[in-house]
């Protein structure tokens, strides 16, 4: 039980980490590539423009605590 | 003629995806250990068997692409996470070595309580999904292309010789990189797996790269600037007191 306890927390740990706003703009990021791919946009530049998102108010947010 | 075309296109193809897998293998192991990085590498290795062996050549109605999506999106987050710490080492506002102390702490903690050497779960993941993704890619190489020529078996030769080529570079990069100072080192594996993360979550995701595989190396680029950026937006406006950490 405590092993499974622990699989769990390593699970929230792995994707939420220190700061769950990355996993969410990954996530919209995705959706939203996903979402253009289907509509017919080669929608490659999303992701990378995110991982800029991510990383710069990911750090940002860092600074101030 | 024919099947030595197949058998380099075989190799070729194969030898990129496990590079791929190789570059992340290497990276958890290197930083955060080997035990639990191999094990994910051995388990992964089994279920691409049980997999392979199941399906058979069935193997190319698996839905990849998603797979691809499952697999990047997580790794981009983990990647990400790790690049973060990464950057703040570097700019000086989180300590070079608190995350390890931590995380021996933690390790040493379980091996007390449990008497034996604990897993770390991080590196069993991540190498587990590296390996097992190229590995299924590797295995739809064979299939797709042995298929189309009748001849599977010299499809999975040239995989298996794409394997001990790239096992044997790994074996000669390996020194080498273990030299690399800890936290340059820490920094370069967020910027990979953020990268792989991207490439593969993009290809689940529908998206065609300009280039194709070689579009991994612009966005290994673009990364790794963006990262390098950041480290020298935060050093500037660092707040005084906080630093006297320099990036390595």
């Amino acid at each position: 039980m405590r092993a499974l306890a622990r699989f769990g927390r390593f699970w929230v740990d792995f994707v939420i980490g220190d700061d769950w706003m990355v996993a969410v703009i990954v996530v919209c990021a995705l959706g939203v590539t996903l979402a253009a791919t289907r509509l017919g946009w080669n929608a490659w530049p999303v992701l990378p423009l995110a991982i800029v998102l991510a990383l710069g108010s990911t750090v940002a947010r860092a600074r101030r605590r | 003629m024919h099947a030595l075309l197949l058998f380099i296109a075989v190799f070729a193809a194969s030898a990129v995806e496990m590079i791929e897998a190789l570059t992340i293998v290497l990276a958890v192991g290197v930083t955060r250990g080997w035990r639990s990085a191999l094990t994910g590498v051995a388990a992964a290795v089994v279920a691409l068997a049980v997999v392979v062996g199941a399906l058979g050549p069935a193997l190319s109605e698996l839905p990849i692409d998603g797979v691809r999506l499952v697999v990047g999106a997580l790794l981009l987050i983990f990647g990400l996470q790790w690049l973060r710490k990464a950057i703040l080492r570097s700019a000086g506002l989180k300590a070079m070595h608190d995350e390890e102390a931590i995380y021996r702490a933690e390790i040493a903690d379980l091996e007390e309580s449990r008497g034996v050497e604990a897993h770390d779960w991080y590196s069993f993941t991540v190498a587990f999904k590296g390996v097992f993704l190229e590995g299924l890619e590797v295995a739809f190489i064979v299939v797709t292309l042995g298929g189309s020529q009748h001849d599977v078996a010299l499809a999975a030769i040239g995989a298996g010789a794409a394997l001990i080529a790239v096992l044997a570079a790994g074996v000669v990069v390996y020194a080498p990189l273990s030299r690399v100072p800890e936290n340059t080192l820490k920094f370069a594996v967020g910027v990979m797996l953020t990268t792989f993360g991207a490439f593969w979550g993009g290809e689940g995701a529908g998206v065609r790269w300009p280039g194709g595989d070689v579009a991994l190396l612009g966005l290994l680029l673009f990364v790794a600037l963006a990262a390098l950026g950041l480290v020298r937006l935060a050093t500037m406006r660092a707040p005084a007191g906080r630093s006297g950490v320099t990036a390595s």
